[in-house]
C-alpha cells in the first residue's frame, strides 16, 4: 500500500524521535488530528513538545533545543504565522553557522493552507524566507519528494524549511514532469498550485492548447534542471505559478532566473494582491484552474518579450 | 522576595538587600579574586574605549564599565555553565575564562578574534567557555537558553538587561522554564535604561515580581558583590530563579561616552568595603596589576599589522 504525504511525515518523525534522540515542537500537536496525522502519538518524554502560546518564544526554543545537537522538528501549523515566528529561525538558526561556525539543524515544517480561514492563517508564506541567506526552501507535495527534502536535511547540518501545504496530505502518488508534443507554454507549478495547474493543464489541453508541466520543489537554492531548460528552448514561452503573493516573491524571483537563463520570456502568477476573507467571495487562494487558464490564454495571444 | 514590588524607581539604591552581617563571614581571598577580575575586565573595558576614541576600534561597541563585577561574581560561584548573554558581554567573556587576546582581536575585525571578526562588540562567542553567541535582537537569547536547557538537560546562565527583559518572548521563554522546572538562572543587570528612556517610563511592573508569578525565585537586590553571592549560593540550588540587579552603567549605551556621574559607583564603593575589611595594601596591588597587564596586552595587539 502506498503511503500519503501524512502517512510518511509521520513515521519518518516517529522513528526520529524514538530511534534518535529527536524532539519535536510545536503548539498543540497533541490536539485532535495531530496536525492532520503527520505527527506520530507519542508521549513528551518521547520527544513530543506542547509549546505555549507564544509564537516567537517557542520559534526561539526551538532553535535552542537544536543547537545542542540533538536533532529538532518545528511545526508551525499555519504558515501565515511565520511572520511571528520568522525572528528566531531567520536571524538566530539560518546564521549561526554562517556567524560563529555552529550548525543549527532544525527542520521547519511550516504548513500552508487555505480556503475559508481568513487574513492571516490562509496561503503559503515560503517567499519571506527565501529573501534571507542560510535556509534551504523546499515545498514538497508528494511522499517521495518530501522524503528526499528529509534525507537533505538529516544528511546535511542546516537549517531547512518545508514549505508544506495541507492539501498535499493526502497525495499518495508521485507528479512527474509532463513535457510534450507541441506544447506553446511551459507551466512551471510551486506547492499546492502544482495541482490546479495539473487541472488548468487537462482544460487548456481540451481546448487543444498544449502545455508542458513542471514540478519545482526546491526553491532555494533554486537550479533549472534540464527538463525545465529544454521545456522552455521548445516553448518560448513560460509561466510559474505559486500559492504565496507575486510581488517580491518566489514565483517573480524563479521566474527572473529562468528568464536570465534562458533568454525566454517566463511569467509569474501568484496569489491575487490583496487579504484572504472568510467568505468565498472573499477568499484569495493558490491560482484556481480559472485564473491559470485565463493568464496563458492572455499570454499565448500577445507579443512576448523578455523585457515586456 | 527582597524588595517589595513598589514602584521600580524606589529600588535604585546602592544599598537594596544590603545587610549587616553581609560581610561578616567575608573570604578574603575569593573577594579578591572577585575584585581581581572586576579590575582586569574594567581595565578592559576601558582600552576599548580609548581604542575607540582614538578610532582604532571601527565598530560599534558595548561597554559594561560599571557592571563589570557582576560577571565576575557569577564566574566565581557559578564555575563552568552555558551563558547566553547579549551584547555588553565582554566582561561575561573575559570573567567565564574567554581569550582576552581573542577578544582585543574581534573587536579589531579580525580574523584571529573569538568570533572570525563577525562577531563584533554585541555578538561575541567562545564554545570553549560555554559562551554562546548573540543574533543581535535583544532579549533572544532567552528562549534559544530556554530550549537549549530543555534539549541539552544542562544547567544554564541568560542575561538580559532591564529593557531586553521586557520582550514578550524573553516572558514567555521564562515563564516556560518555570513550567517545566529548567535549571536556569535568569540574571537581569538592571541599569534603569532602555538607550536612554528609564524603566519607570516604560513599565509600573518589576520583572521580579513577573518571576514569582511564573512560579519561581524572584528576587530584587543591589550590585553589591558580596551580595550577589550571597542570593546565587543560595539560588542556584533552586533554579530557575530570577536575580533582578540594579546597577549602573559608567558610558553610553553604545560607543565609549559618558551619560554623567552615574548614581553610584560600584567599583569605589567595592573599594571602600575592602578596604575596611584590611584589605587596601592588596587591592591597591591588584588594581595596579590587573591595568599593567590589560595594558601590556591592548599594546601587543594594536602594533601587530
Amino acid at each position: 500500500m502506498k503511503l500519503t504525504v501524512a502517512q510518511t511525515i509521520r513515521e519518518a518523525s516517529r522513528s526520529l524521535l524514538l530511534n534518535e534522540r529527536g524532539l519535536l515542537f510545536g503548539q498543540c500537536v497533541t490536539a485532535v488530528g495531530w496536525i492532520g496525522g503527520t505527527v506520530p502519538e507519542l508521549t513528551e518524554a518521547e520527544g513530543i513538545i506542547e509549546l505555549p502560546m507564544a509564537d516567537v518564544a517557542g520559534a526561539g526554543m526551538t532553535v535552542g533545543a537544536a543547537l545542542s545537537g540533538r536533532p529538532c522538528i518545528y511545526i508551525i501549523r499555519y504558515q501565515g504565522f511565520m511572520w511571528y515566528n520568522a525572528a528566531p529561525l531567520l536571524n538566530y538558526a539560518a546564521k549561526s553557522k554562517d556567524m560563529w561556525g555552529v550548525p543549527c539543524p532544525l527542520l521547519v515544517r511550516s504548513i500552508a493552507m487555505e480556503g475559508a480561514i481568513g487574513p492571516v492563517a490562509s496561503a503559503a508564506h515560503h517567499s519571506m524566507v527565501m529573501r534571507m541567506p542560510g535556509m534551504p526552501v523546499i515545498a514538497p507535495m508528494t511522499p517521495g519528494e518530501w522524503l528526499s527534502a528529509w534525507n537533505w536535511w538529516r544528511s546535511h547540518d542546516d537549517p531547512v524549511y518545508l514549505s508544506e501545504h495541507r492539501r498535499s496530505f493526502t497525495v499518495d502518488y508521485e507528479m512527474p514532469d509532463d513535457l510534450r508534443s507541441g506544447s506553446r507554454i511551459t507551466l512551471i507549478g510551486i506547492s499546492a498550485s502544482r495541482l490546479n495547474a495539473l487541472e488548468a493543464q487537462k482544460i487548456l489541453a481540451e481546448s487543444g492548447i498544449i502545455c508542458d508541466m513542471l514540478h519545482c520543489v526546491w526553491l532555494k537554492p533554486f537550479v533549472a534542471g534540464e527538463a525545465m531548460r529544454a521545456s522552455l528552448a521548445k516553448t518560448k514561452l513560460g509561466l510559474v505559478i505559486d500559492s504565496d503573493f507575486e510581488t517580491a516573491a518566489a514565483g517573480r524571483s524563479i521566474a527572473y532566473e529562468l528568464m536570465h537563463e534562458t533568454g525566454v520570456p517566463v511569467h509569474a502568477l501568484g496569489l491575487e494582491e490583496r487579504s484572504a476573507g472568510f467568505s468565498p467571495e472573499a477568499d484569495n487562494p493558490s491560482p484556481t484552474p480559472e485564473r491559470i487558464v485565463a493568464k496563458v490564454l492572455a499570454l499565448l495571444n500577445r507579443p512576448q518579450s523578455p523585457t515586456r | 522576595m527582597i524588595a517589595p514590588s513598589s514602584a521600580p524607581t524606589s529600588l535604585r539604591s546602592p544599598t537594596l538587600g544590603v545587610f549587616p552581617e553581609l560581610y561578616n563571614s567575608s573570604d578574603s581571598e575569593w573577594a579578591l579574586r572577585v575584585f581581581s577580575q572586576t579590575c582586569y575586565n574594567r581595565a578592559f573595558e576601558m582600552q576599548v574605549a580609548d581604542a575607540a576614541k582614538k578610532g582604532r576600534i571601527r565598530i560599534p561597541v558595548y561597554l559594561s564599565a560599571g557592571q563589570e563585577h557582576i560577571p565576575a561574581v557569577l564566574a566565581e560561584i557559578l564555575g563552568p555553565i552555558n551563558i547566553f548573554a547579549q551584547h555588553r558581554a565582554h566582561s561575561y567573556y573575559l570573567s567565564f575564562g574567554g581569550d582576552p587576546g581573542k577578544l582585543i582581536d574581534e573587536l579589531l575585525s579580525r580574523k584571529t578574534g573569538c568570533a572570525q571578526g563577525r562577531g563584533g562588540s554585541a555578538s561575541i562567542h567562545d564554545p570553549k567557555i560555554g559562551l554562546w553567541g548573540h543574533s543581535g535582537h535583544m532579549g533572544d537569547q532567552v528562549p534559544i537558553c530556554v530550549g537549549y536547557a530543555l534539549a541539552a538537560k544542562k544547567t544554564c546562565l541568560t542575561v538580559v538587561g532591564d529593557a531586553s527583559g521586557e520582550e514578550d518572548y524573553a516572558l514567555a521563554a521564562m515563564g516556560f522554564a518555570a513550567t517545566k522546572k529548567l535549571p536556569i538562572l535568569f540574571v537581569c543587570e538592571d541599569n534603569d535604561r532602555s538607550i536612554l528612556t528609564p524603566v519607570s517610563v516604560r513599565r509600573s511592573w518589576s520583572l521580579a515580581t513577573l518571576a514569582e508569578s511564573f512560579g519561581m525565585r524572584g528576587l530584587e537586590i543591589t550590585d553589591d558583590p558580596w551580595l550577589i553571592a550571597h542570593h546565587l549560593r543560595e539560588l542556584k540550588g533552586q533554579l530557575p530563579a530570577y536575580l533582578n540587579i540594579h546597577t549602573c552603567r559608567a558610558l553610553w549605551h553604545a560607543g565609549s561616552g559618558c551619560d554623567g556621574p552615574p548614581e553610584w559607583d560600584r567599583h569605589e564603593l567595592t573599594r571602600g568595603t575592602l578596604d575596611r575589611l584590611g584589605l587596601k595594601a592588596r587591592r591597591e596591588s591588584i588594581e595596579q596589576e590587573t591595568a599593567t597587564e590589560v595594558d601590556a596586552l591592548w599594546k601587543q595587539h594594536l602594533s601587530l599589522p
